[in-house]
């Protein structure tokens, strides 16, 4: 069943054309990572599907409700979504537990209070003041107050900056949880290895259009694409792209009678394809 | 399945929410507070004449600080902090929920009244100590001072509300609204007898609602007697109530269809 059905969308501002046709379907349960620069119409798309801004043509359809519709029926959706938006903050005289509490109360079932603050880890915190949390902190009390409405669906802007590795991998967890729990999520974000190791399935976005929907595993032919085998031979590393790489390693195997030194087999990134896709440079 | 919680239960939870951190912010609940107080000690001391047979200007004065009171606190600090609130993101967050705008707007309501209300206790604790002002022992003034308190609050809040969408950003804020506050209070009567100013300054101040405070809160706090010191010779009581209504449905017409909760 899909969840998200956008069909032939399009928003500009003045003359610029933000969006440009895009179509998507996002199906309950996944975990779906838009990818693309900034500029791309990745942050427009994304605010229309949230009922932030307005569209010129097109249909969108979230939760089988038109975004952009107002009255009653729309807190009805709201009460089913989450947002964590990437700039969001408050004047920061609450604690962390009233202000998870307060929010707590806009919804009609939300999730306990002490459940999603030990979820993203702000126990030790609970009772410390917003505007004394460093800033990975705050990004987490966003977190918490995305979720504690016990959302169908959960929207996620750039959510892990400013977080330490232990504290993106145990955030990952907690998303991994919620997918676990029927939770449909929408990731937007600038970190490669986040969509790879989250999304099930990314697209990426420029220029107002989608180029591709795919796993991140197929992205841009990446599953059957060349891999690089690079070993060492002698003083130098030496390094050839094969379509039958594992003929390759089995040939120099033989040739170097057993273990091949220093031998790396890899095919290109989530990163080098997006960025092949984007136009972008190579290192 | 258990409802959403109705748009004025969530009004009152945002009003102790809104108490609660205005409360923390200590300086501006000392600034805000006190800043009248200040002024009232200032003014009552340089200007010890009596106006009016049994009128000092300390009296007089009083009425207009608490006319003017009602503009600071209300209509000026919510012009000047929702555009913060705005630049912080905090609104559009709130947008993303299903608080309903009118929850919103109810609990700024209550964060004001509750202010003023603490604001008019302090006036008064002050002009009965040291400047000798008596209180009105019929109870119809009692009567006029409230409705005009929570009709002055709910004008001033919703038009302060109204006025946000105008400042482009936070930081500016405060330089677009407080000169309109102040001129309007030199132009109303709060500093000056409202008579000795020129007939084109209370020409332009009778569209505003705070000259029509300021006089209420005279007609509270001075003898009838001075009521024949009026431009119209009288207290215009029932005008008053009708100028404020209409300032307040346009206040809560411009909040309904114009308020913006995002930047851009």
């Amino acid at each position: 069943m899909s969840l998200i059905e956008v069909k032939g969308l399009k928003k500009s501002y003045g003359n610029v054309h933000a969006v440009r046709g895009v179509d998507l379907t996002i199906a309950q349960g996944e975990i779906f990572s838009l990818l693309g620069p900034n500029g791309a119409g990745k942050t427009t798309t994304v605010e229309i599907l949230e009922g932030f801004r307005t569209r010129d043509s097109g249909s969108v359809s979230v939760l089988g409700f038109d975004p952009q519709s107002r009255g009653h029926e729309s807190r009805e959706w709201r009460n089913r979504i989450g947002i964590v938006l990437q700039n969001s903050a408050d004047a920061g005289d609450l604690t962390v537990l009233e202000t998870i509490a307060h929010f707590s109360g806009y919804y009609s079932n939300p999730r306990n209070v002490d459940e999603v603050i030990n979820a993203v880890g702000l126990v030790e915190k609970e009772n410390a003041l917003i505007r004394n949390l460093s800033g990975g902190q705050r990004r987490r009390l966003d977190v918490a107050l995305g979720i504690i409405g016990n959302p169908e669906l959960l929207f996620l802007d750039e959510p892990t900056t400013g977080f330490d590795p232990e504290a993106r991998r145990s955030f990952w967890e907690l998303i991994r949880d919620l997918r676990g729990n029927g939770t449909t999520i929408v990731l937007t974000t600038h970190y490669l290895d986040e969509a790879e190791a989250l999304a099930d399935r990314v697209a990426v976005i420029n220029n107002g259009v989608i180029f591709e929907v795919s796993t991140p595993a197929d992205l841009g032919g990446r599953a059957t694409s060349a891999a690089t085998i690079s070993w060492r031979d002698g003083e130098i590393i030496r390094s050839e792209k094969s379509d039958t790489p594992t003929e390759l390693v089995a040939q120099l195997s033989t040739h170097f009678g057993g273990e091949v030194p220093e031998l790396i087999v890899s095919r290109p990134s989530l990163e080098d394809i997006y960025l092949d896709m984007i136009g972008g440079t190579h290192e | 399945m258990n409802k959403i919680p109705s748009a004025f239960s969530l009004g009152i939870r945002r009003g102790g929410l809104e108490i609660r951190q205005f409360a923390r912010q200590r300086e501006s609940v000392v600034f805000t507070l006190l800043f009248p107080v200040i002024l009232l000690a200032i003014f009552g001391s340089v200007f010890k004449d009596t106006i009016a047979p049994n009128v000092t200007f300390s009296q007089y004065f009083l009425a207009g600080m608490i006319a003017s009171g009602l503009v600071n606190t209300g209509f000026q600090a919510l012009a000047i902090t929702i555009p913060l609130e705005r630049d912080f993101g905090a609104l559009k967050r709130l947008r993303g929920t299903p608080m309903p705008a009118s929850s919103y707007f109810i609990g700024k309501a209550i964060l004001i009244f509750v202010s003023m209300v603490f604001q008019i206790l302090l006036l008064l604790g002050f002009g009965i100590l040291f400047f000798g002002v008596e209180m009105p022992t019929d109870i119809s003034k009692w009567v006029t001072f409230s409705w005009l308190v929570l009709l002055g609050s709910a004008c001033s809040t919703a038009l302060g509300i109204a006025f946000s969408i105008v400042p482009k950003s936070g930081r500016g804020a405060s330089a677009v609204v407080s000169p309109i506050v102040i001129i309007l209070q030199f132009f109303s009567g709060v500093f000056f007898v409202f008579t000795q100013l020129p007939s084109w300054m209370q020409q332009v101040a009778a569209i505003f609602p705070l000259k029509w405070l300021t006089q209420g809160m005279r007609s509270v706090f001075l003898p009838d007697s001075f009521a024949s010191q009026e431009v119209a010779k009288s207290w215009e009581t029932s005008k008053t109530a009708a100028i404020l209504v209409i300032w307040l449905i346009i206040g809560v017409f411009f909040s309904v269809r114009k308020f913006k909760w995002d930047r851009d």
